[in-house]
């Protein structure tokens, strides 16, 4: 290699360098205000702020929610199996809102450590499957325990 | 061995060369694109199996995975070209950057946008500034300031120079976008692609996605090799192999 093009790509290799690390450290920096949620384990320890606005992300724990007949509002708990925070919410829930999945839900923590909620988002994880093999995988499971017998 | 990379990578240097062999890759790239492509939608939006969660509204990932795969490995091209040409000045390296930029631009929209009509139904909302969106969305702006430089810039060499400037210094973004899902909480699911683990997902879903993908790639390929002839004849069209190639076509 020539000593121009070897100068040129010195120059070139550290500019790249500098800039992942420079975005590397920013990044480390903000890595907080990035993260898109609080988990309620932070909620817990009082990491998130009361009275603002803010979003809390969790798993909807099974048999918690509670419909109130007749209005809109719901009540239900979110887990990230350490800690758990109930969330109150009046308004429509997303098809994909139902007991084990996750949510993310906009809105404020009160004095009491009850999340009132203004809007609740469904967060899909990556797994897929046709709905028959779902269906077999219920019917095993309710079939196992009838096998201890 | 050494000697043998050198002399083809420097092959690849000369539009001539380039210009001579892209036909016949153009050809077989095209062919490849029009009948996967095909091939991968009717399969995946008609034949696949429906969702037990999501219904039919998964399907949408037949479009959204690959281009938002080939979204970012066209920015990942677009780097490499802009590092060989800062370091080796080389002329192909600027015309395949300049050339691959709109079509990693509509890629990247293409991503954006199925994205969101796929979280309104699944989400519950269009948008939501988590790392993952938002990376992707630099990402776009990032095309379009590669694209704005190659169009505001008069001069071929100092376009050539400033996109592939800010094309390596972009690529940051790459990972940050791969990762985004691993490093921080987003709203937006963690790949269900990986290269060490078993999908999460059965073969009669993942497949016609793997055609989509490998289509899109072949459509990538067919559509960079037809944009970069043309730039070249452009750029060449003072060389005597280009004019005389125009002479024997009757185009002059």
């Amino acid at each position: 290699m020539n000593p121009k093009r070897k100068q040129r790509l010195i120059i070139v290799s550290f500019l790249v360098i500098g800039v992942s690390a420079t975005v590397g450290l920013i990044m480390t920096a903000l890595s907080n205000n990035v993260n898109h949620f609080y988990n309620p384990t932070e909620v817990v320890q009082g990491a998130a702020p009361i009275d603002k606005s803010i979003r809390v992300g969790g798993m909807v724990v099974d048999g918690s929610v509670n419909r109130d007949g007749k209005s809109l509002a719901v009540a239900f708990t979110v887990t990230d199996y350490n800690n758990n925070v109930n969330v109150k919410y009046t308004g429509i829930l997303p098809d994909l809102f139902r007991e084990g999945q996750g949510i993310v839900a906009t809105g404020k923590l009160d004095a009491q450590g009850v999340f009132q909620a203004e809007e609740v988002l469904a967060k899909h994880d990556e797994k897929y499957m046709p709905p028959q093999v779902q269906r077999a995988l219920d019917k095993a499971q309710d079939a196992a325990p009838a096998q201890t017998y | 061995m050494w000697e043998a990379f050198k002399q083809w990578f420097h092959r690849w240097g000369s539009p001539k060369w380039f210009y001579e062999r892209s036909l016949v890759w153009s050809f077989w790239l095209g062919w490849g694109a029009m009948i996967l492509l095909p091939i991968g939608i009717v399969w995946g939006l008609a034949f696949a199996p429906q969702d037990y969660q999501q219904g039919n509204s998964f399907r949408i990932i037949y479009l959204h995975v690959p281009a938002a795969i080939l979204a970012q490995s066209c920015y990942m091209i677009m780097a490499v070209a802009g590092f060989v040409s800062l370091v080796w000045r080389m002329k192909m390296a600027d015309v395949v950057l300049k050339c691959a930029a709109p079509i990693g631009a509509s890629f990247c929209f293409l991503a954006l946008f199925t994205g969101a009509v796929w979280g309104k139904p699944t989400w519950g909302t269009w948008w939501e500034w988590d790392a993952r969106l938002t990376a992707m969305l630099i990402l776009l702006f990032l095309y379009f300031g590669v694209i704005a430089l190659e169009a505001a810039i008069e001069d071929k060499i100092t376009a050539g120079r400033a996109a592939a400037v800010l094309s390596l210094v972009g690529v940051v973004n790459i990972p940050i976008i791969k990762y985004s899902v691993e490093w921080w909480r987003t709203l937006h699911q963690p790949a269900t692609f990986k290269l060490t683990e078993k999908p999460d997902m059965p073969v009669e879903m993942w497949a016609p996605l793997l055609v989509m993908v490998i289509g899109v790639y072949c459509f990538f390929g067919y559509s960079l090799f037809l944009r970069s002839r043309n730039e070249i004849i452009e750029r060449e069209r003072r060389t005597l192999w280009v004019r005389e190639l125009l002479a024997k076509e009757g185009k002059v």
